[in-house]
């Protein structure tokens, strides 16, 4: 262990939060998704790419990062509530695996789609000009980017917890979760609450693959692995939880980048090896409820 | 073990294979009809090779379908008993020097072995969590054999698994000719399709069935829902490793791309084209896929664009698949 002291592990510990960080953007979206619309949404990472790629295509006719976080969401936001319009909601009712065959199909669809607009190789994203460089955050110099996701992440987990907690409308979403009939009895149109919701859900992969981009670059294909990864995080905090999200998004980005420090050839598998053992003790997840998914 | 306390078949199961007419006799003889089929296609079909990989890829869809389509558990991982079954065939064949035959039954017993070790963790969760567990775990398998170079050569694939001449009682085939290829591998698929058919009409197969159609009722009626469910796995996991296997022997190289997610998600679609849940309808699905694929890549570059929006036309208007659907329109 020559040369490790606690300041490393310190640094590792916060490349860790910053990449939970995108895993709890994803996991919460496909969270809110299947625990109201009990839809899984495989085309999740598809959503997660079109976010960075529509961002990128915004700084390439002249919008600045900015505008890029704001409008891109929004337009993928819009490609989500089509898309469960159109396409998901005739499927309602056919059995829970229609759904997520369609949005695995769409997935094909989306990222060929991208790769006709915009070839198959990759862009890097450069780092805003205010976000570059480092700063000193007691434990050595990181990266100014990085915190910035973390605290960008924080914000949104925020704002979704008020809305869901504290809004009239976070009241019916969370009615709607528990028991979708007794919400319509009650005069609720529940169809379109799940529309948002998934509006909702897409926007916020769509905000994370742009958060991912200056990090990692943009290529097609970039939405497959988070997306192995985004379940892993959603079994492992249980489905439906919003509590369950942040804290294994957490707890998988630390694992992720504690393995890479270590045994760096083990880190891509040591997540899984994690999903495994809490299969093992505790099948529902750590805020899961038992038995809901039957 | 409450699989044996099975007492006569369920009346579905029985009455299929009672009807009458055309279609019953069909049904009754299923096995042997597709086994007829397989060995005509490769004289009408336009390119040998293709035929060879639409009878890998055929047996790889059935043993999902048995999964899919029979037990109604959707697995999106089936990337890794394929590839594991291909991965160790040829590392019999290449670092041990297995005979080609030792070398084919060793990656379909590894198929069931990686099937074993992932069902027993992803029957722990239910429903809807089997997709994702599923898929979760072959991407480890992926990443296990992708570190693994010396024995798999990591992102170059698995190279030598060089099949030239067959020496089989006092027979001297020539394994490098397309044809004759096609039909030492359509043994082993002919075969598997014996097996499938028995299974599947056997009471274990009525109860597979029944999990499908009532899982409560079936767990009420005294059968453990969770160990049907891991043994199909494992019966699934068993032909798609041969089916692996016949193709690490085919392509003389096995391709890490043969454990990567899209290798699941080809079987999925192959499934769904056909029609799940049909006896022949997944290895339909197969040949429709790799046609569909190779014509429209004739044209276009874009072929997964073409494929993806057939797959969900498929999910939307005709969720039985074509063969699925046909069966539909014959029955009425």
């Amino acid at each position: 262990m020559n040369g490790l002291s606690l300041d490393l592990l310190g640094l590792q510990l916060f490349t860790g939060v910053a990449l939970g960080a995108l895993y709890i953007l994803m996991a919460v979206g496909l969270s809110l998704i299947f625990g109201m619309l009990t839809v899984v949404n495989f085309a999740h990472g598809a959503f997660y790419m079109l976010g960075a790629y529509v961002g990128l295509w915004l700084m390439m006719h002249g919008a600045n990062f900015w505008i890029a976080l704001v409008v891109a969401p929004l337009a993928v936001a819009g490609v989500g509530l089509a898309v469960e319009r159109v396409l998901i909601r005739p499927l309602y009712g056919r059995g829970i695996d229609y759904p997520l065959l369609l949005t695995f199909g769409l997935s094909y669809i989306i990222v060929e789609l991208v790769r006709v607009a915009f070839g198959n190789t990759g862009y890097p994203v450069d780092t805003p000009e205010a976000l570059q460089g480092a700063v000193d955050i007691g434990v050595g110099y990181f990266p100014l980017y990085r915190l910035f996701v973390i605290a960008a992440t924080a914000v949104i987990l925020a704002a979704l917890w008020f809305f869901l907690e504290k809004t009239s409308f976070g009241l019916i979403i969370r009615a709607g979760a528990r028991d979708p009939q007794i919400v319509r009895v009650l005069g609720v149109d529940v169809s379109r609450v799940w529309l948002i919701v998934f509006g909702l859900g897409t926007g916020i992969a769509a905000l994370a693959g742009l958060l991912s981009a200056p990090l990692q670059g943009v290529i097609p294909e970039m939405g497959g692995p988070i997306l192995a990864e985004a379940f892993v995080v959603v079994v492992v905090g249980g489905m439906g939880s919003l509590a369950g999200a942040a804290v294994a998004g957490l707890l998988v980005g630390i694992v992720v980048s504690m393995t890479s420090l270590f045994a760096p050839e083990m880190s891509r598998v040591a997540i899984f090896a994690l999903m495994a053992i809490v299969l093992l003790i505790r099948p529902q997840g750590f805020f899961g409820r038992a038995g809901l998914m039957s | 073990m409450t699989l044996e306390r099975t007492t006569g078949r369920p009346a579905r199961s029985s009455a299929a294979f009672r009807e009458a007419g055309a279609l019953g006799w069909a049904r009754r003889h299923r096995a042997a009809l597709a086994a007829a089929v397989i060995l005509v296609f490769p004289l009408i079909a336009p390119f040998k090779a293709l035929a060879v990989l639409i009878l890998v890829y055929g047996l790889y869809a059935l043993g999902f379908n048995l999964l899919f389509g029979y037990l109604g558990v959707l697995s999106f991982g089936h990337s890794a008993l394929f590839g594991a079954g291909a991965y160790l065939c040829g590392i019999a064949f290449v670092h041990f020097g297995a005979p080609w035959w030792a070398a084919i039954i060793v990656g379909a017993v590894s198929g069931m072995i990686v099937a074993a070790i992932i069902g027993a963790l992803a029957i722990r969760t239910r429903g809807i969590y089997f997709a994702m567990v599923t898929l979760a775990l072959s991407q480890c398998v992926y990443y296990l054999f992708y570190e693994a170079v010396g024995w798999t050569g990591g992102e170059n694939g698995l190279r030598g698994v060089d099949v030239k001449t067959i020496d089989l009682f006092g027979l001297h085939l020539d394994f490098v000719d397309p044809l004759t290829r096609y039909y030492v591998l359509a043994a082993f698929v002919i075969a598997s399709l014996f097996v499938l058919s028995r299974i599947l009409a056997s009471p274990f197969g009525a109860v597979i069935e029944a999990v499908r159609e009532n899982e409560a009722r079936a767990r009420a009626s005294g059968y453990n829902v969770p160990l049907v469910r891991f043994v199909a796995f494992v019966l699934s996991g068993g032909f798609c490793g041969l089916a692996g296997a016949l193709l690490a022997l085919h392509l003389s190289i096995v391709p890490i791309e043969t454990l990567h997610y899209d290798t699941s998600g080809l079987v999925v679609m192959m499934s769904l084209l056909g029609g799940m849940g049909t006896f022949f309808g997944p290895f339909i699905g197969a040949a429709i896929f790799l046609m569909l694929e190779n014509l429209v890549s004739l044209w276009t570059v874009h072929w997964q664009l073409i494929v993806g929006a057939a797959f969900v036309i498929c999910v939307l208007f005709f969720p039985r698949g074509l063969w699925g659907t046909l069966l539909e329109r014959l029955e009425k």
